[in-house]
């Protein structure tokens, strides 16, 4: 089980980004992460794998705990090798490495051969589409296949927790059902997940539970299923707001709503 | 290395002997230009570092050799066989203390400042040029010390063409090299080592340990510099000893190879060191009736000429990555 909690973090020693963040994501489960842009999804995964370093940044306050272990001052690699790993951001695959390769990166902390050979041959079973392309250079695969290749790669040492940062995103509908069923799939194989999306409605409708985190906080929470049926969060992120650029914060929906009810 | 240019050689008898000479004097340089190249493509590429060190690395390279093969006879004075056996043995063992230089180099002042400024990066190894030739010159007092080549001078013929043999040891070596990268790219740690170079924050995430990658590059990278050095230092191009700071300006003059090839390519790398070889040797050899309207000593002019329009052409170099990476 991962927990996070109370979590601070200062990028360049003076932008406090995440305020006291508090997320758990148990054994089994898809808990999606939730929040507009620039509310510290992403530098929640970094303060997780232990990416902050790379943008200066540093947790000040709070912990990172894993199966009972504080990993917050951990080197990715030991992160890794503990079993969490992760789909970064805009897939990042090395786009001049070939397919192979890059499954070989996604391996690389385990040194055991056989064990890789297995978990190539999973992935490829997985994602066929890969398994015709092994050898192709992945800069030449279409955005969907780099996304495929990007959670292939994340499966290379059998993960006990995988977490994945916006992947349905700049996909076609029809990629994101199919990566939502993928994560189902993974999940299903007994990988716990932590899903960070803006597709709040793809996310939840897979998710045991989720959070909705907004400037570094978490600001709601619950089963997922309830989420999903939320007037707020219906409001918010299911369309019903106005064009993508004029979106209102949460909190405000929040605090209109409540006045609204103080009035009637 | 000051007789890195060599005037016109005209005691081949006709055309053919004349151009197979020159093909083998432009292979050979340009397979040194290409070692050079190597070396300054796998450190820049790992690490984002402009290494202006290479001269020191390959004269220490050089120096390392004469002293474990002519002063302490290793390993010869362990070892029967024959004597370019053991040369062959000490040049291995110059290159892996060399290498060691470049580990502690890499340890002690580039990990340290990793993420600053290509400049900075750039000055620090510009310093290091400067410490390291200073303490083996002074460590060399300056008397060229000798390498004892097994071949020497000696030189082959295919036809009427004379080739020195220093010259296909050269060809040889630079071959062996690039070979050795090539596959070494393909195993666990080059591929890793790929990765690193091409987004640092995802290698770290797939638990690459990128250190490890940045001390690889600089032990690979130094031991390759040495072999450049070594190679360059023999008859013809030296008086078969160790130069003093002539080393240094070697090096410069293969830059033009790398800003050719692409500051990230090792395909450049070899590539550039081979258009820069061919041409400043087939210039200095057919274009020597024109030297008083060029200038004596163009030929030297010519690699940076030759860059000059490559980059016209292209400004990344010919096989470089548009825009170098994130720094
Ligand atoms: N390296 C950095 N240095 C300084 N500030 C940063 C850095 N990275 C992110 N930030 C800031 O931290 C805040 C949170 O960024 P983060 O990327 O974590 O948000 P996000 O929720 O992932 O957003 P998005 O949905 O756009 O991916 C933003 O205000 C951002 O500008
Ligand atoms: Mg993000």
């Amino acid at each position: 089980m991962l927990e996070v909690a109370n979590l601070e973090v200062v990028y360049n020693e003076v932008a406090l980004v995440l305020r006291g963040l508090s997320i758990e994501v148990p054994d089994g489960q898809i808990v999606a992460l939730l929040g507009a842009n620039g509310s510290g999804k992403t530098t929640t995964t970094r303060a997780i794998t232990g990416l902050l370093d790379v943008h200066e940044g540093k947790v000040t306050k709070g912990t990172v705990t894993f199966d009972g272990q504080r990993i917050d001052d951990m080197e990715p690699s030991a992160i890794v090798r503990s079993g969490i790993t992760q789909v970064m951001e805009g897939r990042r695959v090395f786009a001049e490495l070939t397919v192979d390769e890059n499954l070989i990166t996604g391996g690389i902390t385990n040194s055991n051969r056989a064990a890789i050979a297995e978990a190539h041959d999973r992935v490829m079973t997985m994602f066929p589409v890969l398994a015709d392309r092994r050898k192709s250079v992945a800069g030449y695969l279409s955005g969907g296949e780099q996304q495929m290749l990007a959670i292939g790669r994340a499966l290379m040492v059998d993960p006990k927790l995988l977490i994945l940062d916006e992947p349905s995103l700049g996909l076609a509908p029809k990629l994101v059902a199919q990566i939502r069923d993928i994560i189902v799939e993974i999940n299903r194989a007994g990988t716990s997940v932590l899903l960070i999306e803006q597709n709040a409605n793809m996310a939840l409708s897979i998710a045991d539970y989720g959070y909705i985190m907004e400037t570094g906080k978490v600001v709601m929470d619950g089963e997922a299923a309830k989420l999903l049926k939320d007037e707020d969060v219906q409001e918010f992120y299911l369309g019903l707001h106005g064009a993508e650029g004029e979106r209102k914060s949460f909190r405000d929906v929040k605090h209109y709503k409540r006045r609204k009810r103080w009035l009637s | 290395m000051t007789a890195v240019v060599l005037g016109p050689v005209v005691l081949a008898a006709n055309a053919v002997d004349t151009f197979v000479q020159t093909f083998f004097r432009g292979a050979a340089l340009g397979s040194l230009y290409a070692l050079l190249a190597l070396s300054f493509v796998l450190i820049f590429k790992a690490t984002q570092t402009v290494n202006f060190a290479e001269g020191a690395m390959a004269l220490a390279g050089t120096w390392f050799l004469s002293m474990v093969f002519v002063d302490w006879d290793v390993p010869g004075r362990w070892l029967g066989g024959p004597t370019w056996l053991h040369w062959c043995l000490a040049v291995v063992l110059a290159a892996g203390m060399t290498a060691a230089i470049g580990l502690v180099v890499e340890r002690l002042t580039i990990r340290p400042l990793i993420g600053q400024p290509h400049f900075t990066m750039a000055m620090v190894t510009l310093g290091l040029e400067v410490v390291i030739t200073i303490i083996a010159v002074d460590a060399v007092h300056l008397t060229p010390r000798v390498l004892a080549v097994p071949w020497g001078t000696d030189s082959f013929r295919i036809g009427g063409a004379i080739v020195a043999w220093s010259y296909l040891a050269a060809i040889v070596m630079a071959g062996a090299a690039f070979l050795w990268t090539w596959r070494f790219f393909k195993t666990r740690a080059g591929v890793a080592m790929r990765a690193t170079a091409f987004d640092q924050e995802a290698a770290l995430a797939q638990g690459i340990n990128v250190g490890r990658v940045f001390a690889i590059s600089w032990g690979v990278g130094a031991a390759i510099a040495a072999l450049s050095g070594i190679f360059a230092s023999m008859a013809p191009w030296g008086p078969s000893g160790v130069a003093s700071r002539d080393g240094a300006f070697f090096v410069f003059r293969a830059l033009p190879a790398v800003v050719l090839g692409g500051l990230d390519s090792v395909v450049g790398a070899l590539v550039g060191g081979l258009i820069i070889g061919f041409a400043e040797v087939f210039a200095g050899q057919y274009l020597a009736d024109h030297a008083s309207i060029l200038g004596y000593g163009y030929q030297q002019v010519v690699p940076y000429v030759v860059m000059l329009i490559g980059l016209l052409i292209r400004p990344y170099g010919m096989f470089g990555t548009e825009e170098v990476r994130r720094v």
